[in-house]
């Protein structure tokens, strides 16, 4: 897994990155209430808004951390959104991409490196 | 940036685990460890222990003149009956400027020698000034500085404050009453701001967390944040200072004509003589067109304070604007309240909410979305 300075991690399956929200992520925006996700087929550029994620107290966006494309996304947390405060770095990822550059995935953070950033 | 304020909690507070904010120049607790939602439902379904402190609390007194010169006085500021508030009895009021719009809301108390007044934070320092200056130079304004404030909120609130102070049951919704706790005076008020039965403790800042950490070792109790504050206030359907109420909405555009005793309207024995009647007593005869609403979001996208309000879902026809909303807990779905301009807009006509370029419908409803349950008699 890899993560981003947002506080996204990244799990790659081939050329394919599934995206979601660390449990650090979770806790400090609180009760998750709604989700709204890109469309499959949205080309995205990093630091692009690309998921709209409300709490009980505020809203805010969720980052594309790379450039690449929308491929999959989990209907599942829409319907439940608390599923990510419950489960955020399994059950409840958020989308599916395709990246525009495989490498850039290797300048992200690692999980000590991460530990560290929200220390 | 001046620092922020702490009240006499804030100890108490860190060792909760509360997660802080700045809200109107105090560093308060927005939620403890359990998080909004479950803070929200539990102050619903047995009771919840609240910091208030940051409001500001009014001691309004004379050295030579009565009470009833003092209630006189004060009607030339306030729109509501405060002659005919009888002692150790409190009720909702406001002062409204000239043009009718409102400097604050608030809530008084007849406590026998005095007037108390709880005031909001952020409008504490102009409630104050503006007390001061137009009050008789006989009556004493006083923000106190000394006395924390304490919200218990919540069925369960009477079993558990009762437990350290005393027998309660004979006070019903807005009463007031003296109790003694370790030699100094609580000044306790069954009211509060969650739309359920509670109470409200104003006491010395010194006996402040002992108290607390008496009240938080009871059964049924947990502290509770600004953040579930807000959305038990909104479910009631009750206003808050500085987004549903402000300067320029009048109480009757807001939907708080009930809080004008019929003695202080058109044709009532002390009829206006306030600041602000002429717009005020208009307004009660003729309905104004801009209005205090609630709404449903239809789908499941909360439409928060800010949010704009269209008859279409293109952005051509402005009719409002939405002032608080958010999720409800209680109900599991998102609720709004906010403004409807009925110059620019027929109830018949549909609804939408813009929220980052979208449009979303919402639906007119009735306040409150969840029913109060206060203790009356």
């Amino acid at each position: 897994m890899k993560f981003t300075e947002e506080h996204e991690w990244l799990e790659s399956d081939g050329d394919i990155v599934k995206v979601g929200i660390t449990e650090y992520a979770a806790e400090q925006l609180g009760d998750i209430v709604f989700i709204e996700l890109p469309d499959i087929g949205t080309s995205v550029t990093k630091g692009q808004e690309i998921v709209v994620i409300e709490s009980v107290k505020a809203a805010s966006d969720i980052l594309a951390p790379l450039d690449g494309e929308i491929t999959e996304i989990n209907n599942a947390i829409v319907d439940d959104p608390s599923m990510v405060n419950n489960d955020p770095t399994g059950e409840a990822w958020f989308f599916k991409m395709s990246l525009k550059n495989q490498g850039e995935l290797d300048g992200l953070m690692s999980e000590d490196e991460y530990k560290k950033h929200i220390e | 940036m001046t620092e922020l304020k702490k009240t006499a909690l804030y100890d108490l507070h860190r060792s909760l685990g509360a997660k802080a904010i700045p809200f109107a120049g105090y560093k308060m607790p927005v939620n403890y460890p359990l998080g909004i939602m479950k803070e929200h439902l539990y102050c619903r379904k047995s009771a919840g222990l609240f910091d208030v402190s940051h409001m500001g609390q009014l001691v309004i007194s004379s050295n030579t003149q009565s009470m009833q010169f003092i209630a006189t006085e004060l009607e030339k500021l306030l729109p509501i009956d405060v002659l005919g508030l009888g002692k150790d009895r409190q009720r909702y009021g406001f002062l409204p400027n000239k043009e009718g719009g409102l400097i604050d809301d608030l809530m008084i108390s007849n406590r026998a020698d005095h007037y108390f007044v709880v005031i909001n934070a952020s409008r504490k320092e102009i409630d104050f000034k503006y007390l001061k200056e137009n009050i008789s130079k006989e009556i004493d304004v006083d923000l106190i500085k000394t006395r924390a404030l304490i919200a218990i909120q919540g069925p369960q609130s009477e079993k558990i404050l009762s437990s350290q102070i005393g027998e309660l049951s004979s006070l019903t919704y807005l009463d007031v009453k003296n109790f003694s706790y370790k030699g100094e005076t609580l000044w306790v008020s069954r009211s509060g701001y969650t739309g359920q039965d509670g109470f409200e403790i104003s006491l010395p800042n010194s006996l402040c967390e002992v108290f607390c950490k008496n009240i938080l070792e009871q059964d049924g109790i947990e502290p509770i944040g600004l953040g579930a504050r807000d959305t038990l206030r909104l479910e009631c359907g009750l206003c808050l200072y500085g987004q549903d109420l402000n300067e320029t909405i009048t109480p009757i555009e807001a939907g708080l004509k009930w809080a004008i005793q019929k003695v202080r309207r058109a044709g009532g024995e002390r009829e206006g003589g306030f600041v602000g009647q002429k717009k005020i007593l208009k307004q009660i005869e003729e309905q104004p067109y801009f209005k205090r609403e609630a709404f449903f979001p239809d789908g499941k996208a909360p439409l928060r304070s800010g949010t704009k309000l269209f008859s279409d879902d293109k952005g051509k026809n402005e009719i409002g604007m939405i002032t608080s909303g958010g999720y409800s807990p209680s109900l599991e779905r998102p609720i709004s309240m906010g403004y409807l301009n009925y110059n620019k807009f027929n109830v018949d006509e549909p609804i939408f909410g813009e929220v980052r370029n979208k449009f979303f419908s919402v639906t007119l409803t009735k306040l409150p979305f969840v029913p109060t349950s206060f203790k009356r008699n």
